[in-house]
């Protein structure tokens, strides 16, 4: 199903992070490639969230290399913007941006970036919005809609820059249940189109239809990586084991 | 019940028996301080000799010539126009450095507020009047300029900067204020600029934008608008605050009054007439801006 002898799209090897002297990450190795779905799961404080946002470099690393789509990545590139335009990132609190309307939130980075003109922007934005479902309120402003609608507009917006990998940084945790279902289908829908996807959550119904592998963290390290029904059935590890048995608990 | 009936009228707002106290007693204070500067000052008013210096007849033709104090009037008008813009570039720029990762940026910045906000205003205005006027403007040849030049011997120029002679005159007052203030505007902006979620700048560097973009489109229109109350208030410090430039005798309406009075001896018309100058263009812009604010909530619904 997957070429696995084609270069990955995504690729770390042994990279570190630290806050101060707090060791946030380390020797973390994942490659990702294209058209591939990981999940990544831990406890709160394993690092899920910084490892995601060191690939677009919203954190710089500081040992290790990350490269995405054969350029590496560093914190004093010149031109990290051009990598970021490759990369899709949607956020727990969507960070729509409020002072514009839903249809210029997606239109902006096209328009800005891609040298688009207004017209064609519009027609892309309407094509994605039409796909997450909320045409008819490309005039509104973010906070005029539910917390389902706003993530699935954020989705939307990353999409118009045709990204060739997306991240998600527990996008359905800042929702109410009613409306995590209507994410988790743009989500899956956006998946069988083919589209690599590296998705920080605990919904393990997403990461079994979807996931081709899980990847489990803790304490800034990667301790597991194994297939979804592998890895929920047979957990390896004891943390991981102990990880599922409390978030089964619940 | 009826559905389409009219809904109950709010109660009136009435004044109460202490409303009617309180106004009674300024009045009183009001009429004593009338009757202590008639009577027990024994003060010969003479409003027209004050007001021959807003407008003049000219005795033989009749015709009606603007006099110092409106010419002081518009001096201190286009500082605070020219002064605003000038601010709020300065205040724009230093505020963003001011919350820059770039530690010579925000050093730069900090000092800078640190340095105005610590000294005096007047001491600041003679400290930095000198070093443009002895060194700069002489520097850059605006000491020396052909007030008859095409370029400011038309009404346009004369328009937005007034007299060509007075030119460097007037540059050194817009200056040392814009200076002034612009520190002032500079934490302002720095606040509104700190007040936007993080979020949001993650958001805008995720989809690729440049850094200016990040700023021009996201950024900064988000902090303008939490900013705009305070904003407005600093402006209309700044036209308040003109005033102080009238010590390094720019001939705005402070400098104006301050030599109407002398050569008239009239001091209470004079500073009287003066305040309600002041009063009416503060209070313009004080109108002005609650108008921008209004306009900003709609936009943002
Ligand atoms: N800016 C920061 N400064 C200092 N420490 C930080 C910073 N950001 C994160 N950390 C620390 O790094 C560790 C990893 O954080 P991270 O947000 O990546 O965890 P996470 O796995 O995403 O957790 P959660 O499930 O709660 O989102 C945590 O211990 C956190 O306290
Ligand atoms: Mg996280």
């Amino acid at each position: 199903m997957l070429d696995i002898t084609s270069k990955p799209l995504v690729e770390i090897t042994g990279m570190c992070k630290w806050y101060g002297e707090f060791s946030a990450l380390h020797d973390i190795n994942l490659s990702v490639h294209e058209g591939e779905k990981v999940v990544v799961c831990g406890p709160s404080g394993s690092g899920k969230s910084t490892m995601i946002r060191c690939i677009n470099q919203l954190e710089a690393h500081q040992k290790g290399t990350i490269s995405v789509n054969g350029a590496e990545v560093s914190p004093d590139m010149k031109n990290i913007e051009q990598i970021r335009r490759e990369v899709g990132m949607v956020f727990q609190s969507f960070n729509l941006f409020p002072h514009m309307t839903i249809l210029d939130n997606l239109t902006l980075g096209p328009m800005r970036n891609r040298g688009v003109s207004r017209a064609d922007a519009t027609d892309l934005a309407m094509h994605y919005l039409e796909r997450v479902h909320i045409a008819q309120q490309a005039e509104k402003y973010p906070p005029q809609l539910s917390g389902g609608q706003q993530q699935r507009v954020a989705i939307a917006r990353s999409l118009c820059m045709k990204p060739k990998v997306m991240l998600f940084d527990e996008p359905t945790s800042a929702l109410d249940p009613e409306m995590i279902a209507g994410v988790l289908d743009v989500m899956i829908e956006l998946a069988e189109e083919g589209m690599t996807m590296i998705v920080v959550t605990h919904e393990m119904g997403f990461a079994r239809k979807v996931a081709d592998r899980v990847v489990f963290m803790d304490e800034g390290e990667i301790i597991e990586v194994a297939e979804p029904e592998e890895f929920f059935n047979n957990p390896q590890s004891d943390r991981a084991q102990l990880f599922l048995s409390q978030l089964l608990g619940h | 019940m009826d559905r389409n009936a009219p809904p109950p009228k709010p109660p009136k707002k009435r004044l109460t028996l202490v409303d009617y106290i309180l106004f009674g007693s300024v009045a009183a204070l009001v009429i004593f301080s009338g009757y202590r500067v008639n009577d027990v000052l024994v003060y010969n008013w003479e409003w027209s000799r004050v007001l021959n210096f807003v407008v003049r007849v000219d005795d033989e033709t009749g015709q009606y010539f603007t006099n110092l104090l409106v010419r002081g009037l518009e001096t201190t008008l286009r500082l605070a126009v020219w002064g605003t813009i000038l601010a709020t570039i300065i205040g724009v720029v230093m505020g963003y450095w001011r919350t820059c990762e770039n530690l010579t940026l925000r050093i730069i910045s900090r000092c800078y507020v640190e340095l105005i906000r610590n000294i005096p205003p007047v001491v600041f205005i003679f400290i930095f009047f000198f070093f443009i006027s002895s060194q700069i403007f002489p520097a850059i040849g605006l000491d020396d300029v052909d007030p008859d030049a095409a370029v400011f011997a038309n009404p346009v120029f004369h328009f937005l900067f007034g007299d060509p002679r007075l030119l460097s005159n007037f540059l050194a007052g817009l200056l040392c204020l814009a200076m002034f203030e612009g520190a002032y505007v500079t934490e302002i902006v720095r606040a509104g600029i700190q007040a936007v979620p993080k979020g949001q700048w993650e958001a805008a560097r995720a989809i690729g934008l440049s850094p200016i973009r990040v700023l021009g489109d996201i950024i900064l229109p988000q902090a303008l608008r939490k900013i705009l109350p305070p904003l407005a208030g600093q402006f209309i410090t700044l036209i308040k605050d003109s005033a102080i430039v009238s010590l390094i005798s720019i001939q705005e309406l402070t400098f104006m009054a301050t030599e109407v009075a002398a050569t008239t001896t009239k001091v209470f018309e004079t500073w009287i007439l003066v305040g309600g100058m002041y009063f009416i263009l503060c209070y313009s812009f004080a109108v002005l801006f609650a108008w921008l604010e209004r306009q900003a909530a709609r936009s943002r619904r």
